[in-house]
């Protein structure tokens, strides 16, 4: 795929699919996508109920998974060009990813647990000056300072997932992947949760894709897609 | 450096089965250390025995038994030495002095032996010689001096009267009771056979047997009271003017025609015989060694246990960048943090043990534990034990490396 072809102002697209098929077994797909692509700085509702292959999905664009065949393009590079260490770094330069819940390391405080990938990976760190100061300034942001030293056995679900977004954002990555990040949280908090999550996905520039069940939520983002209707395979009874 | 901090934390995280774990390895550590130095103690302690004797002589026999008989009071001696022998080897020009040995009669259960002053101011174990806390030596023909645990043991003090029987049985019927000695001194405890024997003069001996030859008595085996001359002894220590010359020593009384002997260089025979029993410290090592494996195949198993519960903890460190490497990295280096912290532990607690316990080790065993550095045979179990422990890890390890592979971001949960 060009990137002339990007939908948004002739930029490279965040996330580019092409004939990307995927199997955890050989000769039963479970990923089928002919063509998908995310424009950079677009918010994405992805609509996935389970069996629509999303978890398999969200792990190729992550580059845990390695696609069996096709193209999967993240900010013009191919991941099937990449060794799986090279991806591991891919994914931490440059991607922050929210889970649907135990978002995080229970033996970290806080503010240990938002900048663990500046911690982990050279290439994150140096998206940032101070890490300290960025997980700080997320953290106000995201309405968590005053936690940013207790132990994360102590919040709420709703303050973990905060965390978990602070944590994703650090180092504004090009890509948040939000796996169902809601589906814990009650309504009020939910929406509390979506507000402050867009915000600081603004603030950092990123794409956002957000996976959820919940169509309810799909009004507030750029685009909304159907995985089952991308997806060839999904009909075919994935996982 | 992360990694290590996040291992730390993982492993604090589980105190509980992390801190039984560890104290499993530094059991296990503390037991193979401290075998190592107690036998070096005991081995030293046994070594200094006998110390600054060049030859011990016996009647020919085993050397083994020469040996037992004559520094450790036990077995029997080898047989008699007519005191002219005696005489005769006293006089070589080689010899610097001698003391004599007589061995055969005991005290309720405790071993006689007739000696000289030379006793008194010749033998030397671990570099001390034979010192009293209270009197002195034997002067005449009715004293005796007593080992520190005999004076202990039936309670004797300063002119206590001891009445010597015939034979080592506890329970003896040949008691010279016509004979009876006055304790002259008590030897201070010296942690060697010495404390359990009472010694007494040559002449003092032969006055005893000849009391009771006199009054019609029984006479069992040696030593039998000669008509002419002092009466046989059953061995002597010999110190030689020139340490060079003890060997040609030992070969001229071993091939002496007149009487058969056996001449022994202690520190040669203590090491033959540490031989023989030393065996026993093969067995404790080997225990240990199992305990050891047993202490490391609990860690794995440890390890492996909290696997399951830890997939999530390992996507989220997948999720921000951590490739399976690092997982399996993170997993060896609890297991390696573990053994070393185990191993460290271990050796504190020996060297901990040693300070509290040494005292009373000392008093009870006569073992003198030393706080020497690690040797190298401690530095080869404790290396093997770190790098064996940081291989136990690459098992968990490798099954976290597969579950990070198969689940990548979402485990199965």
């Amino acid at each position: 795929m060009s990137d002339s072809a990007a939908s948004r102002g002739g930029s490279t697209p965040a996330v580019a699919i092409r004939d990307l098929r995927f199997a955890y077994v050989a000769g039963r797909d479970v990923i089928d996508i002919s063509a998908l692509e995310f424009a950079a700085g677009e918010t994405v509702f992805l609509h996935g109920p389970s069996g629509s292959g999303k978890t398999t999905l969200l792990g190729l664009i992550a580059g845990v998974l390695a696609p069996r065949t096709g193209h999967l393009t993240l900010l013009g590079t191919d991941l099937s060009t990449l060794s799986s260490g090279a991806r591991d770094r891919f994914r931490a330069a440059h991607l922050g990813y929210v889970f649907q819940m135990f978002n995080l390391s229970p033996y970290l405080s806080v503010r240990e647990n938002i900048t663990l990938p500046c911690r982990l990976a050279a290439s994150r760190r140096s998206r940032v000056t101070d890490p300290e100061a960025a997980a700080q300034a997320l953290a106000e942001r995201l309405e968590i300072a005053g936690l940013l030293d207790s132990r994360v056995t102590a919040l709420s679900v709703g303050q973990q997932q905060r965390v978990a977004v602070a944590r994703a954002l650090i180092g504004a990555p090009e890509l948040i992947v939000c796996d169902e990040p809601t589906s814990a949280l009650d309504a009020d908090r939910r929406d509390r949760f979506l507000e402050l999550l867009f915000a600081n996905v603004a603030e950092a520039g990123s794409t956002l894709l957000f996976v959820s069940h919940d169509l309810s939520l799909a009004g507030r983002f750029d685009r909304t897609l159907a995985l089952r209707e991308l997806n060839r395979a999904a009909t075919m009874g994935g996982i | 450096m992360l990694l290590l901090s996040l291992a730390w934390r993982s492993l604090r995280n589980r105190a509980v089965i992390s801190g039984l774990t560890l104290l499993s390895i530094a059991l296990s550590v503390a037991l193979l250390v401290g075998i190592e130095h107690i036998r070096r103690g005991v081995r030293e302690s046994f070594a200094g025995t006998i110390k600054g004797t060049d030859l011990i002589v016996g009647a020919r026999g085993g050397t083994t038994q020469v040996l037992l008989s004559t520094v450790f009071g036990m077995s029997s001696p080898t047989g008699s030495i007519s005191w002219a022998t005696y005489e005769r080897w006293r006089a070589h020009p080689a010899v610097r002095w001698t003391i004599p040995y007589a061995l055969g009669d005991a005290h309720k259960g405790q071993r006689v032996i007739g000696t000289t002053a030379e006793f008194f101011t010749r033998y030397r174990f671990r570099d001390r010689s034979v010192t009293f806390t209270e009197g002195g030596p034997p002067a005449t023909d009715r004293e005796v001096a007593i080992g520190a645990e005999v004076a202990e043991r039936l309670g004797y003090t300063l002119g206590s009267e001891v009445v010597l029987a015939h034979g080592v049985a506890a329970v003896s019927f040949a008691e010279h009771t016509a004979h009876p000695f006055k304790v002259r001194g008590i030897i201070d405890r010296t942690f060697t056979p010495i404390d359990r024997a009472l010694y007494v003069t040559l002449d003092g001996l032969t006055a005893m047997h000849e009391v009771e030859e006199g009054a019609g008595g029984l006479m069992m085996g040696p030593p039998t009271p000669q008509t002419e001359g002092p009466a046989p002894i059953t061995a002597f220590l010999v110190g030689t003017k020139n340490r060079f010359e003890t060997l040609q020593l030992q070969r001229e009384m071993n091939e002496d025609r007149a009487e058969p002997l056996t001449a022994i260089i202690p520190g040669v025979a203590l090491a033959q015989l540490w031989q023989t029993i030393g065996s026993a410290e093969v067995g404790l090592r080997v225990v240990a060694t199992l305990t050891l494996i047993v202490g490391l195949i609990g860690m794995c198993v440890a390890l492996f246990a909290s696997l399951e519960s830890r997939r999530r903890e390992m996507a989220i460190l997948r999720a921000v960048g951590a490739g399976p490497r690092t997982i399996v990295s993170l997993l060896v280096l609890e297991s390696g943090v573990l053994a070393t912290l185990g191993a460290l532990t271990g050796v504190a607690m020996v060297y901990g043990g040693i300070v509290l316990a040494r005292s009373a080790v000392e008093a009870r065993f006569g073992v003198a534990l030393t706080l020497h550095p690690l040797g190298s045979t401690e530095w080869i179990y404790l290396g093997v034990i770190v790098v064996a422990g940081t291989l136990v890890g690459l098992l968990p390890a490798w099954r976290a490396y597969r579950n990070s592979l198969a689940d990548g971001l979402s485990p199965s949960l």
